[in-house]
This record gives C-alpha cells, sequence and structure tokens, in this order.
C-alpha cells in the first residue's frame, strides 16, 4: 500500500501536527487515541504532536479560529489542512492527511 | 400594601431590553425579551447585520448593556467600516471593553469530516466574548453559515439546540440573524429553535422605488404591533416607523388660524381654520392651490409662528419668486428662521423616507403647520395604496402633534372632481376646492367649500383671483343670465350699471317734463284769474239794472 506514495518525499520531513480538544471529554480522549495510532503507524518517529485543550486556553479557540470540537491541525507539511472529528474514520483521517491516496477516502 | 408596581414589574410579566433602535421599542411595548434569543430573518441586504449591530451598540451606549458580536460573515475590519458611516465608533468601543467581536471563519474547502465531532469551540469562544466584556447582549450573524461549514447537519441541530439552551441558561438578550428561505422564515429552519422573538425584515421595490418593511412575526408573552412597519436605513441608523400604532384620540383645538385671505376666512365662520386641523386644496392645473398654500404659509409666519413648506413640485427659488409678484414676500420669513422650506422630488425616496423626513424636520424644527405642496404626486411615486396609507399616517401624525396640516392636491381631468386620487378626502377637517369656470371663452378660477367640520361655512361659490395684492375672492354674479365670472360678470355689471343710470335718466327727463307742464299750467292758471279779476272790476248791466229799480 505504502509503495503508491510518493514516499521519499514523506519521509524526508518532520510532520507537525496540533489536535485541540475541550477537557477530558469522551470525543477529546478517543481522538487522542485514534491520532497517536495513526501516527505510530505511518509517522514513527517523525512527528510532532501537540495537544491543545482550549478549556484551558480559550483565547486560542478565537486565535486560531477553531470552532469544532476535536480539530486535529496540520501545521507541516505545507499546505495547511484541517480534519475534523474524533478521528474514528481513519480512512478518512489518512485522507486528510495526505497520508493515502484520494481513492481510498472516497468509499 | 401601599406599594405601587408598574406593569412591568408585576410578577410574572416578561421582561424586556430596550432594543434602542429608534420606534421598534413602541411596537414591541419595550424592547425584545430580556434574557431570550430573538431571531431576525430578512433576506439579502434587508439590514439584519446593522439591525444586531445597532442592538449591540445602543445597548452598550444608552443602556449601559456591554455586548458580544459573532460574526460569520464579516470580518472586524468591515462591520467597523460599516457602523462608522451611521456614526458609531466599534473600535473605540472594543478598545474601551465595551463590546466585544469575533468573526468565526469556516471554510469548507479546508475542512475534512472524520468522525464524531461537537461545536465546543464555538461555545468556548462565545463564552470568551460574553466574559471579557461582561455582556449581557449578543448577537450571532448569520448563525447559518455554520450550515454552508458543516457537512453533519444531525450534529448541527444537536449543536444549534444546545446553543439556544446556553444562552438562555447565560441569561443574555441573544439576537441571532437568519437567511430568509424559500417559503420559510429562514433557510435552515432556525425558527424552530427562537420560540421567543421572531422579527421579519423585508426589502421591496415597487415603481423603482424601495421600501424595507418589519414585522414581528411572533413574540410569546406580550401584546406587539401585528402590522408590517416600514423602516428605513439612514444616517442615524435605523427607524421603525410605528405611526400607525396611533389612536384616534388627539385633542381638538378651538383655536382658529387666519388663512391669510380675508374673504376665505369669512367663508369659514368668519375666522380660518381650526388648529391642527387638517386642510386639503384640491384643484385643477393652474387654479391656485399653491398660491392658497404660500397665503397661508405667509400668515402663519405674520403671526411669529414656525411654517415647514414641503414641495414637491417646484424649487424654493422659484415658489418665493413666483409668490412675490403677488404681494406674498415669504423670503423674509426664511431668514428670520420662521419659515422652512424644503423642496424634494416625490420620486427620489420611497414614501416612507419621506415620512421619516417629515418626522424627523417636525422634531427639529417644530412647525405650527406644515403645508404638502401637492401630495398629488406620491401616487406616483409608489403603488396608490401605498401612498394612501403613507398620507393618512403622516395626517395622523401630524395631528396627533397639533400641527395645522395643508395639503394641496391636483386632481386631473378638465374639471376637478369631488373626489381625490389620493384618497384622503374622508380624514380631511376642511377642503378647499378650486375649480376653472369655463364661460364665453375664458377660464375663471371658483373657489368652494366643499366642507369644514366644525363650523359654519359658505356654501358659496366665489370667484378667486389672483392679483398683484395677493388673493382675492370676488362674489360671482347670480341673477337671471345665470352664474357669471370673469369679463362676463364685469359687462353683466355694467351692463346693469348702465341701464340704472339710463333709468334714473328717464325719471329725470320726465320729471323735468312734469316740471314744464305743471309751469305751463300754473301760468295759465294765472292768466284765467287774472281774467276773472278783471271781469269783476267791471260795473255789470245787471248792477245798471238794480239802480233803475230802485
Amino acid at each position: 500500500m505504502n509503495a503508491k506514495h510518493p514516499a521519499v518525499q514523506i519521509e524526508a520531513e518532520v510532520w507537525r501536527l496540533r489536535l485541540y480538544v475541550a477537557g477530558q471529554s469522551p470525543k477529546s480522549l478517543t481522538a487522542i487515541r485514534n491520532l497517536r495510532k495513526v501516527c505510530e503507524e505511518h509517522l514513527a518517529g517523525r512527528y510532532e504532536l501537540e495537544v491543545i485543550d482550549l478549556l484551558t486556553n480559550p483565547r486560542l479557540a478565537k486565535d486560531h479560529q477553531i470552532v469544532a470540537i476535536p480539530t486535529l491541525v496540520r501545521d507541516l507539511p505545507n499546505p495547511i489542512r484541517k480534519i475534523i472529528g474524533d478521528l474514528s474514520d481513519a480512512d478518512r483521517t489518512l485522507v486528510g492527511l495526505d497520508l493515502v491516496a484520494k481513492s481510498v477516502g472516497s468509499s | 400594601m401601599g406599594r405601587s408596581e408598574t406593569p412591568s414589574q408585576l410578577k410574572g410579566a416578561l421582561a424586556k431590553a430596550p432594543s434602542g433602535i429608534s420606534g421598534l421599542d413602541d411596537i414591541t411595548l419595550g424592547g425584545l425579551p430580556r434574557g431570550r434569543p430573538t431571531l431576525v430573518c430578512g433576506g439579502a441586504g434587508c439590514g439584519k447585520t446593522l439591525f444586531g449591530m445597532e442592538f449591540l451598540l445602543r445597548g452598550a451606549l444608552e443602556h449601559g448593556e456591554n455586548g458580544a458580536f459573532i460574526a460569520f460573515e464579516e470580518t472586524p475590519q468591515d462591520l467597523a467600516q460599516n457602523v462608522r458611516s451611521l456614526g458609531f465608533d466599534l473600535d473605540r468601543l472594543v478598545a474601551e471593553g465595551r463590546i466585544a467581536v469575533d468573526h468565526i471563519h469556516i471554510d469548507p474547502q479546508e475542512i475534512l469530516e472524520a468522525g464524531d465531532y461537537d461545536l465546543e469551540g464555538l461555545f468556548l469562544r462565545l463564552g470568551l466574548a460574553i466574559d471579557s466584556v461582561g455582556a449581557k447582549r449578543v448577537v450571532l450573524d448569520t448563525l447559518e453559515s455554520l450550515f454552508g461549514g458543516f457537512e453533519n447537519q444531525a450534529v448541527l441541530r444537536a449543536e444549534l439546540r444546545r446553543l439556544f439552551r446556553w444562552l438562555k441558561d447565560r441569561g443574555v438578550t441573544a439576537l441571532i440573524t437568519g437567511e430568509r428561505g424559500d417559503g420559510t422564515l429562514t433557510r435552515q429552519g432556525l425558527e424552530e429553535y427562537v420560540s421567543d422573538c421572531v422579527i421579519l425584515l423585508d426589502h421591496r421595490v415597487h415603481g423603482h422605488v424601495s421600501t424595507r418593511r418589519l414585522r414581528i412575526v411572533k413574540y410569546r408573552g406580550t401584546t406587539h404591533g401585528t402590522n408590517e412597519y416600514p423602516f428605513l436605513i439612514d444616517r442615524t441608523g435605523i427607524s421603525v416607523l410605528p405611526a400607525t400604532a396611533m389612536g384616534l384620540d388627539h385633542a381638538a383645538s378651538h383655536e382658529r388660524l387666519p388663512s391669510g385671505v380675508a374673504q376665505l376666512d369669512a367663508m369659514l365662520g368668519g375666522e380660518g381654520y381650526y388648529r391642527g386641523s387638517s386642510i386639503l386644496v384640491s384643484g385643477t392645473a393652474g387654479s391656485g392651490k399653491t398660491t392658497l398654500a404660500a397665503s397661508f404659509a405667509n400668515a402663519t409666519c405674520e403671526r411669529g409662528e414656525r411654517c415647514l413648506y414641503l414641495a414637491f413640485e417646484e424649487s424654493r427659488a422659484q415658489l418665493f419668486r413666483n409668490m412675490k409678484t403677488i404681494g406674498l414676500d415669504l423670503e423674509r420669513w426664511q431668514e428670520r428662521g420662521l419659515l422652512r422650506f424644503e423642496a424634494s422630488r416625490p420620486q427620489v425616496h420611497g414614501l416612507e423616507m419621506h415620512l421619516a423626513n417629515l418626522h424627523k424636520a417636525v422634531a427639529q424644527f417644530k412647525p405650527g403647520v406644515v403645508i404638502l405642496d401637492p401630495v398629488s404626486n406620491f401616487v406616483a411615486s409608489g403603488a396608490k395604496a401605498d401612498a394612501e396609507a403613507m398620507l393618512v399616517r403622516l395626517i395622523d401624525f401630524l395631528k396627533a402633534s397639533g400641527i395645522t396640516a395643508l395639503l394641496t392636491d391636483l386632481t386631473a381631468g378638465g374639471s376637478a372632481r369631488e373626489a381625490t386620487d389620493v384618497g384622503v378626502s374622508s380624514i380631511i377637517d376642511s377642503w378647499l376646492l378650486v375649480r376653472d369656470i369655463e364661460l364665453a371663452g375664458e377660464r375663471n378660477r371658483g373657489l368652494y367649500v366643499l366642507k369644514s367640520r366644525g363650523m359654519k361655512h359658505s356654501n358659496q361659490i366665489r370667484e378667486f383671483l389672483i392679483t398683484a395684492q395677493g388673493i382675492q375672492l370676488q362674489d360671482v354674479y347670480v341673477g337671471p343670465e345665470g352664474v357669471l365670472t370673469g369679463s362676463m360678470r364685469a359687462a353683466q355689471e355694467a351692463r346693469e350699471a348702465a341701464a340704472l343710470a339710463a333709468r334714473a335718466g328717464e325719471a329725470a327727463r320726465r320729471q323735468r317734463a312734469l316740471q314744464a307742464r305743471r309751469s305751463t299750467l300754473e301760468a295759465r292758471i294765472a292768466v284765467l284769474r287774472t281774467e276773472v279779476e278783471a271781469l269783476e272790476g267791471e260795473p255789470g248791466p245787471e248792477r245798471a239794472a238794480e239802480g233803475r229799480i230802485s
């Protein structure tokens, strides 16, 4: 599966991810768990993940234009991408992060 | 006991937050429901955002209630610029911590949904905005943008329900705007979430003239005006015109105002119009309506009262020049600040704008008399029914303010009909009709008093003359030859004078002839008497005979 992708480019970069959650809500916890899993599977050793709890710092919701919770933002590599939801739909998560071909996610 | 309670303090009565929008609080009898959400819906460009903004700004400036504005469509820069033209400094209020603005930008292009989510971020931002200024008022403009940003409708609907509950729990007076849908109040059915108060804004164009209208679709737990109220957006923000809410409870004055034409006053029971009454002068083109109106304006200013003259056909310079030729110097009254003259074409604004302008001019200038010359043009600027409704409101408003109104009305056609094109004749107190009387190749003007409520008025036609000294009213000739006016009246009068002179001459001649005959006869009597005396002096034969006998 990975053979189909431009793996050279992906492996050359460090991924910087931000996950916005609201406290310890079930959706937030599920999202953290799902994201960690995806990262370990596909980006082991070359990602930075920052989990931001908006309950403790609501101003960041305004500054970073966050409406839905949880929201995952891919800062690097460019371009910026936003994925909302608890990431329980693994295929769509991978599509959103550009880790697999789009055709997989459309099913 | 002994505690006086006003209705608003009664237990259970709905608390209201004054909107600060001119006129709206009259219709809603106090304002929007305090601590509850209100939905404002309408099509594009109907003024929803401005409505919300003014609600917040006036709340902060005039009612000491800070506010939070959550903008889904416009950026804070755009919002500040839009209200700056209305004289509000949004940036300053934000800097002073009286208003918080948050722009929520949702671009569906850059968002992908993967799994379950909620809109907690929106709640957090809303809470932040409210807490940062201690907001009592919240505006969400336009909440429906959320529907374009998120795919999962089930989540959205659940979150909206939660949002309205949350707003109520926070106790903020919220105003939510929504785009009008096809056959529904809002495109996304927001009205099912807001059960307390729904206001519908509308923007219609009729005959190239646009009119904005406002209607309170529902307002739970309180009475409210149910009509469609025109409103406008001008330099001072939104003004709603609740003039139709007025009842027929205006006071009636016994004071009389001279009309400016002495003979007309004589026709109106000798004293003129009632103060605070409405006077209609109708007539065909060129029949002297404006001259009558200007005479009344002149008389008003001569008394030292202020007169507002709204002209819809003539410019100020033209009217002043024309009136000078008949001896009415209106310019001096303007210089002394007694006359305010405003000329505009009826077509330049919608009807409501005219009405609002009148409201404002009356509030500023405080005139005793308002003249509208002519009102018939309003029919051309809008639908007939709208024009009539507007004039009724206008007359009601002036009456309620105790202002005497004189309206002129141009009637179409060759002869003035006893009906007005603008259909206001039934609410008019005094109605003067100026009509052409066409006779023997001449047009002359005749003036009637068709009606004048509450006074003894003349039932006769007067000939209406416009002279260098102003208006003169002449008794028309009524005789065996019929009703005569103009040169025929003059000729008839000359004929009568000649006949009178001729009759007088004949009598004198007869008198002289009689005198002559009498003189002749008296002369003859004198001669005969002399003869008699002469005869008596001679000794007669009878006497001689007598002597002989003795």
